[in-house]
């Protein structure tokens, strides 16, 4: 797994079937990502670029054409291993940060690693990569509702991290932030893409956009 | 396998963070299982005081002449309406022959206007010989008849009466002008209740002699019983006295009540009394499960988000399943864990209020109830979640993101 793009879309067209007519998302879409790419993605709300994220994201599928990801097909893929794919392999960072408000910062962050090995993970791992994101031990124990946008955003983004993915994908990621917050997070997404992290990242920020390496633009669900 | 599972110990955690409706679902099955296991339990102890006390009876064959109708069981009532239909000295040989060496007892019964002071009222007489008593009776107070004017009195009667030991009793008519016949009690019988026997409860029982004495008669029996050592018997002995007796199949001279037949009959309409009551224990039962579901189905629309959220990071269908199957699993413990400590307790009361004999509470056939409870209620809990497990891991995650 190396040279080759990390993602690739092939002829995706997504249909919605409503009861009223038929709602074309994603029209013929062809788009390649490389390793270590930093794209963002822009276009008018109802363009398709949420729809988008969500194929590449492994949450829905394309009605036709393919996206393979890491070589593998999601048309062959069944449900677990689309899932297992979101576990290992995709990191989601969301515009409302998602986060188990029942949870503390630091369940939160463990809860991926839970589910990949099956077991609880050490203690140290976890405090070190909330610290990484900013998240002290104090404020790991806290539950998303004691937190700041900010700061629920990084847990998120630790979150995203924790099992190690290859891809981070994120839809307005700070669309519900202060500008000053949104930089520092913006700031964040830069470093992971030095690191190596391709980023994919949904927005209609042009200045957001500035971050990216390469910014496709969709409308009705074409990219432009 | 489970008790290593790392969804064991997510859904535990679930369960504590939705504290307040993880105990109302919990309540429903507490309150379910109480009502079964505290019914079943009460239908437990009713069946096995009635029937133990009718089985110290049951090894007693009652033969009384046939009385053409449907005289009922009831040996040893009404001595008038029988009164020229009797059990004959010859029909007593033969039933002795057929009893083997299992004791025959002939008895005489009518009865009579008694008074005792100043008191008047009614009795059964009952003549048995006095060395048969002990077979048949047992006395509480006193001793056994002596014969002459010795008489035993029943329980009930001795109350009625102010009966003690030494107490005189008149017998017949006083206002006419035969002296009256009187006897003298030297021992008051145990208390019976349901039995097979000659019930003697509001009984006089004096020896043969004297009652022959008194309303002649002799030789002419108003029933026999045969006591049977080996119940196993019963069958036997029963099958082969009508055989003998009954020649003519038109025209029976005897009627021949068989208690083991009759012992099966009362178990078996106790048994469905019982299975009607666990019935409504039952009804509790699904109450429960319907509150259960219905807390499962809240909690999985109220959690569609966070369902979305886990799909989204990652957790497989089968997990969410898993989950929230466990979630009903532990709340389905809980309940019925509790549940059965409290229907130990309110089982005790219920059967000590109602049944009024806690002899048999803790015999196993009583205290099964307790696991069975608890296994129904676990089980209603798990099959009410399992309904909404399956449709929170077939939420669309990309749906469940967006709910609020």
């Amino acid at each position: 797994m190396s040279d080759g793009p990390v993602i690739s879309l092939a002829d995706v067209t997504k249909v919605y079937h409503m009861p009223a007519e038929d709602v074309v998302a994603l029209d013929h879409v062809t788009l390649e990502i490389a390793r270590g790419d930093f794209i963002a993605i822009m276009g008018p709300s109802g363009s398709g670029k949420s729809t988008l994220l969500n194929q590449i994201g492994c949450l829905d599928r394309p009605t036709s054409g393919d996206v393979i990801i890491n070589g593998r097909s999601i048309q062959e893929m069944n449900d677990n291993e689309l899932t297992d794919m979101r576990r290992d392999t995709i990191g989601y960072i969301f515009q409302t940060f998602n986060l188990i408000t029942l949870l503390t910062a630091y369940e939160n962050v463990e809860y991926p690693l839970i589910l990949r090995y099956k077991t609880r993970a050490e203690r140290e791992r976890i405090l070190a990569l909330l610290q990484t994101v900013g998240i002290d031990e104090a404020l790991a124990h806290h539950t998303p509702g004691e937190l700041s946008g900010g700061q629920q955003q990084r847990v998120a983004i630790a979150r995203a991290l924790v099992n190690n993915p290859d891809i981070l994908l994120c839809d307005e990621p700070t669309g519900n932030l202060d500008s000053k917050t949104g930089t520092q997070i913006m700031e964040m997404l830069r470093r992971l893409n030095k690191q190596g992290k391709t980023i994919i990242m949904v927005t209609h920020d042009t200045r957001i956009a500035e971050y990216a390496q390469r910014t496709i633009t969709i409308r009705d669900g074409r990219i432009a | 396998m489970i008790g290593g599972d790392i969804f064991v110990s997510l859904a535990a955690r679930s369960v504590r963070l939705h504290l307040l409706r993880s105990l109302l679902a919990a309540l429903g099955i507490v309150i379910g299982v109480i009502a079964i296991t505290t019914l079943g339990i009460m239908g437990a102890n009713l069946t096995l005081s009635v029937t133990e006390s009718l089985s110290r009876s049951a090894n007693v064959i009652t033969i009384t002449p046939y009385t053409g109708g449907g005289r009922g069981f009831g040996p040893g009532g009404g001595g008038d309406s029988s009164a020229n239909l009797n059990i004959t000295q010859s029909q007593l040989q033969e039933i002795t022959q057929v009893a083997g060496a299992n004791r025959v007892i002939p008895i005489y019964s009518g009865s009579d206007r008694i008074t005792v002071g100043s008191r008047q009222g009614r009795a059964s007489i009952t003549g048995v010989k006095p060395d048969t008593v002990s077979d048949l009776l047992t006395v509480q107070e006193g001793t056994f008849l002596k014969g002459g004017d010795s008489a035993l009195v029943g329980a009930t009667l001795a109350d009625d009466f102010s009966l003690k030991i030494g107490s005189r009793i008149k017998l017949g008519d006083t206002s006419s002008n035969v002296t009256p016949k009187m006897i003298r009690v030297v021992g008051i019988l145990q208390q019976q209740g349901a039995s097979f026997s000659i019930n003697t409860d509001r009984a006089i029982v004096v020896t043969d002699k004297w009652y022959t004495a008194a309303y002649g008669g002799e030789g002419q029996y108003s029933q026999v019983q045969i006591i049977v050592d080996n119940l196993n018997q019963i069958g036997t002995i029963t099958n082969n006295t009508d055989r003998k007796l009954n020649r003519n199949a038109k025209l029976p001279a005897v009627r021949i009540s068989n208690p083991s037949q009759f012992l099966s009959t009362i178990t078996t309409t106790l048994g469905s009394i019982t299975s009607f009551i666990t019935m409504l224990g039952a009804i509790s039962l699904v109450v429960a499960a319907v509150s259960i579901f219905n807390v499962m189905v809240m909690s999985v629309s109220e959690r569609v988000r966070e369902i979305g959220i886990l799909r989204s990071i990652g957790t497989r269908k089968s997990e969410i399943r898993k989950m929230f199957l466990y979630e009903a699993v532990i709340i389905g413990f809980i309940g019925a864990g509790i549940g059965a400590l409290l229907s130990v307790v309110s089982g005790y009361l219920t059967v000590l209020a109602i049944v009024g004999n806690t002899t048999y509470f803790f015999t196993p056939a009583s205290m099964i109830y307790i696991p069975q409870g608890m296994f129904i209620g676990i089980a209603t809990c798990v099959l009410s979640g399992v309904y909404p497990a399956w449709r929170a891991a077939d939420l669309d995650p990309i749906e469940a993101l967006r709910a609020e």
